[in-house]
């Protein structure tokens, strides 16, 4: 089973965590400010990568916390965990993660 | 016709009219019933609740409080798991609403939400690894650690008291479904 590392509860199964989309999206201070494109962009239009992706997981069935991970979309593998708030982290690439 | 007006709330049920019943078995006890709060705060108004409470809540992650016949259960940054004596729980909501006066917190009386068993014996963590993935060794499921956690398909807290002693808080209605289960998976043991 893959186990995910909570940053409040150590590692977890991954049956008790809930995948919560990209992470780092911040809502515009002042939608009313925003046209249709702007507002359907923030809204619907996320990145689809391949490699290390940055996105927010919940440990839904535990602590019940959002928390942002990296992870890797082709290898599945968890590279970083941090908290919500946190600047993402950097990476060693040479480790030959992304 | 019963009068379909009068429905009775919870304080007019008497607990063992609503507590599941649970059999009784060499590694299964139901535990007697106890008064039950969900706090949520910030840490420092967590700190002043433990105070009122009698119990200073564990500022480590997944680890549980006794003192006395309380106890407080981490269950997230901000929110505790308070039991108590089921007797207290009128005192334990009056002495916390005293004592956090105008705090930003939450306190829910959860007592009949759940109920309490004890799984135990040599056999007690296979018996509930057979439901849940957790590795219960005592190396990453020290005495005194306690979490919320899936066992099957229900939603538990699970907190090991002792070596091979297991408290776990089992949402009422669940109760049925988790030691129906527990039961199937013991027979594994059974000598």
């Amino acid at each position: 089973m893959l186990l995910i590392q909570c940053p409040y509860c150590g590692p977890r199964p991954e049956l008790e965590f809930a995948y919560g989309g990209q992470a780092h999206i911040a809502r515009p201070l002042k939608p009313a400010d925003l046209n249709d494109d702007e507002w359907a962009a923030f809204l619907y239009m996320r990145v689809n990568t391949k490699g290390v992706h940055a996105e927010r997981w919940r440990h839904a069935r535990g602590c019940n916390r959002f928390f942002n991970a990296l992870r890797d979309t082709t290898t599945d593998h968890f590279l970083a965990v941090y908290k919500t708030g946190e600047a993402r982290p950097a990476l060693n690439t040479a480790g030959g993660h992304s | 016709m019963a009068d379909l007006t009068g429905i009775p709330t919870m304080n007019h049920l008497t607990t063992a009219r609503i507590a599941p019943q649970v059999t009784r078995s060499h590694w299964l006890a139901p535990l007697a019933p106890r008064s039950r709060f969900s706090l949520r705060a910030a840490p420092q108004v967590l700190a002043l609740a433990g105070a009122a409470f009698g119990v200073a809540p564990s500022e480590q992650a997944c680890r549980a409080v006794v003192q006395g016949t309380r106890a407080a259960l981490w269950l997230s940054p901000d929110e505790q798991l308070l039991l108590g004596l089921e007797a207290d729980t009128a005192s334990i909501q009056a002495d916390l609403h005293a004592a956090l006066g105008k705090a930003a917190y939450s306190l829910v009386d959860v007592s009949h939400r759940q109920t309490a068993l004890e799984i135990s014996g040599p056999n007690a963590a296979d018996i509930l690894n057979g439901a849940s993935p957790l590795d219960l060794s005592l190396a990453a499921f020290p005495v005194g650690m306690c979490t919320r956690t899936l066992l099957d398909k229900a939603d538990i807290i699970l907190w090991r008291t002792q070596h091979d002693v297991f408290h776990i808080e089992v949402w009422r209605s669940f109760t049925d479904y988790v030691t129906g289960l527990l039961s199937v998976i013991a027979r594994e043991y059974e000598s």
